[in-house]
C-alpha cells in the first residue's frame, strides 16, 4: 500500500468536510433580509377555522367541514390532508382557540436532519419540502420537536405533507392564505422581527390581556411563527420543555468529531500497525498470516 | 459432503475462459448436501412469505404491511434491522483491528468468516432499509448530489455504510478470487488488504457512533434514562461487545454445523479463540457499564429509577450488561466454554434491548398508542435474517472461508 497516497486521501476527505463548513445551519437569512414571520394572537381567535379552509383551498387539500363543531372535542394534530388545525383548550381564563401549523424554525431540525436537503429553509424564511429530492426516510419526522411533517403511509408514491407558509404566494408578493382569510386579525404577517416587535407592543399596551411571553421567540432557537396568549403556554398545548437551543446544535459536537476521526484514526491505526509488525514487510491478505509462522 | 472441501481447494483450472467459467459457476449455484434439513424446512417458507409481503409492500404502500404511524415514523425495520443489525456486524472491524493492526494471530482462522458475516449484514440491512424508505428510487440522490445534505448525520451514516460495504467486500475478496482461481486478481486484492482494513475501521467507528448520533435530534422524545449526549460513544462501545458476542455465537454454531469445512488448525484453537474473544468482550463490557454509570450520574435521573421505565432500564443494565459481564469473567477464568456462550447470548439480548429501547420502546414511551410491529414486519425481518444465513452458508460451503485456501494461494503467501 502506498501510504503517502493514503494519507493524502485521508486529508483531502477531512479537508472536504471542513471546507463544506455546513455543520451549523444558518442563524439568519444569508441575504441579509429578515425572515418572514407570522404573529398568532390567540386572544383574538374565535375558532371559525376559515384559516383551515383557506389553507386547504390554496394547497389543494380536501376542504374541511366548518360546520362540524365536534372537531373541538379532542385535540387534533396536523395530518397528511390538513396542514393547519385549530384546537380549543379549556383554560383558567375560559376556552382558547389555537391554530397550529409548521413553526418554520430559524434553525430547523428537519432541514439539518435531511440528507438530501429535501427539507429546505429558504432565504425568505419558509421551510419547504422538495419532492424530487426526498427519499422518504422520515428522519425529519423523528427530528422535528413539534411533530410537524406528516407522511403518506397509504400511498405507493408517498409525500411528506406540511405547511410551507404558502411559499409560492409569498413569491408573488401575497400573504399566506390563512392570514388573508382570518376575519379577526388574529394572524399578522410580516418580517419575523416586525412580528416580534408587534407582539411586545401588544403585551406592553395591554398587560392584563396577555401572558408576558412570546412563544417562539427563543424556543428551539426561535421560530418564524410567534404566539401570544392570555394564559401560560402549557395550558394551550405548547411544549414548554423544549429549551432554547436550536436542535441542529445537538449533533454539532459529533459532527465536529468526524473530520478529526477521518484524519487521526488512519494515522493512529497505521502507527499501531507498523509497531506490531516490527518493520517487517507487510503481510498479505486474509487467510495467509497463519501459514507464514 | 466430503468433496465440498476439495472443491474449494482444487478450484477451476487457471484462466477465466468464458464458457468454462459459466459452467463452473452454474455448478456451484446448485445446493450442496441434504436439502430437507430442519433449518431449511423452517426457513424456506418464511423467506417465501417475506418475499410475497415485500411485493405487497411495494404494490400497496407501507401502511398495508407496517404499523408505522405519524407518531412512530421508525419501527422494527429501522430499529432492529438497521440500528441493531449493524451493531452486530461490528465483529468484522473489531477482529480486523486485532488481526491486521494489532497483529494478534490466534483469531486468524475466523477472520474471513467474520468479515463475510459483516459484509452480508451490511448488504442485507441496507436492503431492509430500501423496504422502509417511502421513496426508495431517490436513494441515489445523496450519492449523485441531488443534494448533499452535509449538515445531516444521516448523510454521514449513509456514505459510511456505502463505503464500508465496499471495504468489507475488498477485505473478503481474496477468498472469491481463490474460489474462482483468479491468481492475478487475488494478488492485487490481497495487496489492498491492510489499507482497506484501516479505511474500514475508520468508517465503522464513524457510522457505529453515527447511528447513535441520529437519535440526538430526538431530544424530548426518548426517555431521559436513555437519551444522553453520549449516545454516539455508547453505540460505538456497544458495537464492540455486540460484535464480539455474535462472533462467539456464530463461531460455535459454525464449529458444530460446518465442521467438515473447518481446518484442523482452527478446530484445535477453537477454545483459545473463544476465551480470547470472551476476554475482549468482558473488558469492553466493563467500559460500557462504566460509561452508562457515568451517564446516569451525570444526567441525575435517579428520580426515574423507581418508575416502570426505571425498572425496565435496570433490567437492561443489570440483567443484560452487568450479569453477562460477570459470566464472561467467570467463564474466561475457569475456561468454561458453555458459560462464555451463555454470556454471549445474554450480551446480545442486552444490545438488542438497548437499541430497541432507544429507537422504539423508550421512544415516546408515554404515547397512548405506542407502536408495536405488525406480524408482517416481523416476518419480513425474519426473512431478511434467514436470507443472510442462506447466502452465508452458500458462500462458506464453496469458498475458502473456514477451509484452507487452495495450494497455489498458500504458496504465493510464502
Amino acid at each position: 500500500m502506498d501510504r503517502r497516497r493514503f494519507i493524502r486521501a485521508g486529508l483531502s476527505i477531512g479537508g472536504a468536510v471542513l471546507a463544506q463548513g455546513g455543520i451549523a445551519e444558518a442563524r439568519g437569512p444569508a441575504s441579509g433580509k429578515e425572515f418572514a414571520g407570522v404573529l398568532v394572537d390567540t386572544t383574538r381567535c374565535i375558532g371559525c377555522r376559515r384559516c383551515e379552509e383557506a389553507c386547504a383551498k390554496a394547497n389543494g387539500l380536501p376542504p374541511p367541514n366548518l360546520d362540524d363543531t365536534s372537531v373541538f372535542q379532542g385535540t387534533r394534530t396536523m395530518g397528511t390532508t390538513a396542514w393547519t388545525v385549530v384546537n380549543r383548550y379549556e383554560t383558567s381564563r375560559g376556552p382558547v382557540y389555537v391554530k397550529r401549523q409548521c413553526m418554520h424554525c430559524n434553525q430547523p431540525s428537519c432541514t439539518s436532519a435531511c440528507l438530501v436537503r429535501a427539507m429546505l429553509k429558504t432565504e425568505e424564511g419558509p421551510v419547504i419540502w422538495r419532492e424530487s429530492k426526498c427519499m422518504g426516510c422520515r428522519y425529519c419526522m423523528v427530528s422535528c420537536p413539534f411533530d410537524v411533517p406528516k407522511f403518506e403511509y397509504d400511498r405507493v408514491v408517498p409525500k411528506i405533507q406540511k405547511c410551507n407558509m404558502c411559499f409560492s404566494r409569498l413569491k408573488q408578493g401575497l400573504r399566506p392564505a390563512c392570514v388573508e382569510a382570518c376575519p379577526m386579525d388574529a394572524l399578522m404577517f410580516g418580517t419575523r422581527k416586525a412580528a416580534l416587535e408587534n407582539a411586545y407592543a401588544r403585551i406592553v399596551s395591554k398587560p392584563d390581556r396577555y401572558h408576558e411571553a412570546v412563544y417562539g421567540e427563543s424556543e428551539v432557537g426561535g421560530t418564524a411563527w410567534l404566539y401570544l396568549a392570555g394564559v401560560p403556554f402549557d395550558e394551550i398545548g405548547f411544549r414548554t420543555d423544549l429549551g432554547t437551543t436550536a436542535y441542529p446544535e445537538y449533533t454539532k459536537g459529533f459532527q465536529y468529531l468526524v473530520p478529526m476521526i477521518y484524519v487521526l484514526w488512519p494515522t493512529f491505526l497505521m502507527g499501531i500497525c507498523s509497531m506490531t509488525r516490527g518493520g517487517q514487510k507487510e503481510e498479505r491478505g486474509v487467510g495467509q498470516e497463519a501459514k507464514k509462522q | 459432503m466430503s468433496d465440498a472441501r476439495a472443491n474449494g481447494a482444487t478450484a477451476v483450472p487457471y484462466g477465466p475462459e468464458g464458457r468454462r467459467f459459466a459452467s463452473f459457476f452454474l455448478s456451484e449455484l446448485k445446493p450442496k448436501g441434504k436439502i430437507l434439513t430442519p433449518f431449511n424446512v423452517i426457513s424456506a417458507p418464511i423467506i417465501l412469505l417475506g418475499l410475497v409481503l415485500i411485493v405487497i409492500r411495494f404494490a400497496k404502500g407501507l401502511a398495508t404491511v407496517t404499523n408505522l404511524s405519524q407518531e412512530f415514523p421508525w419501527g422494527l425495520w429501522i430499529g432492529f434491522d438497521v440500528v441493531t443489525g449493524v451493531a452486530f456486524a461490528g465483529g468484522a472491524y473489531v477482529l480486523c483491528f486485532a488481526v491486521y493492526i494489532a497483529g494478534v494471530k490466534i483469531y486468524h482462522p475466523i477472520i474471513r468468516a467474520t468479515v463475510l458475516n459483516g459484509f452480508l449484514a451490511y448488504v442485507f440491512y441496507s436492503g431492509a432499509l430500501l423496504l422502509d424508505l417511502g421513496r426508495p428510487w431517490n436513494i441515489i440522490n445523496p450519492v449523485i448530489g441531488n443534494d448533499f445534505g452535509v449538515s445531516s448525520v444521516l448523510f454521514l451514516v449513509a456514505w459510511s455504510f456505502l463505503l464500508y460495504t465496499i471495504a468489507a467486500f475488498i477485505e473478503f475478496s481474496p477468498a472469491v478470487a481463490e474460489w474462482l482461481g483468479w491468481r492475478r486478481v487475488r494478488h492485487l486484492l490481497t495487496s489492498m488488504t491492510v489499507a482497506t482494513v484501516i479505511c474500514g475501521i475508520t468508517l465503522s467507528t464513524l457510522h457505529q457512533a453515527g447511528l447513535g448520533a441520529l437519535f440526538l435530534t430526538a431530544k424530548g422524545k426518548i426517555h431521559p434514562l436513555w437519551y444522553t449526549e453520549f449516545i454516539p460513544i455508547l453505540f460505538f462501545v456497544s458495537s464492540i461487545l455486540a460484535g464480539l458476542s455474535l462472533v462467539i455465537i456464530e463461531g460455535s454454531i459454525s464449529h458444530r454445523v460446518l465442521h467438515n469445512r473447518i481446518t484442523p488448525e482452527h478446530s484445535a484453537s477453537h477454545d483459545e479463540i473463544v476465551i480470547g474473544l470472551g476476554k475482549g468482550a468482558a473488558i469492553s463490557m466493563f467500559v460500557y457499564l462504566a460509561l452508562q454509570g457515568l451517564v446516569l450520574v451525570h444526567g441525575r435521573h435517579w428520580n426515574f429509577i423507581a418508575t416502570p421505565m426505571g425498572y425496565w432500564y435496570l433490567l437492561e443494565m443489570v440483567g443484560f450488561v452487568a450479569i453477562p459481564m460477570a459470566l464472561y469473567i467467570e467463564g474466561v477464568r475457569g475456561r468454561r466454554m458453555r458459560l462464555i456462550m451463555v454470556a454471549a447470548v445474554l450480551t446480545s439480548v442486552g444490545v438488542i434491548l438497548n437499541r430497541m429501547n432507544i429507537s422504539i420502546i423508550a421512544y415516546r414511551w408515554d404515547a397512548p398508542n405506542h407502536y408495536y410491529p405488525s406480524w408482517m414486519e416481523v416476518a419480513i425481518t425474519l426473512a431478511v435474517i434467514l436470507g443472510e444465513i442462506w447466502v452465508f452458508r452458500w458462500v462458506v460451503n464453496r469458498m475458502p472461508v473456514l477451509s484452507e485456501p487452495p495450494e497455489w494461494a498458500r504458496a504465493e503467501a510464502h
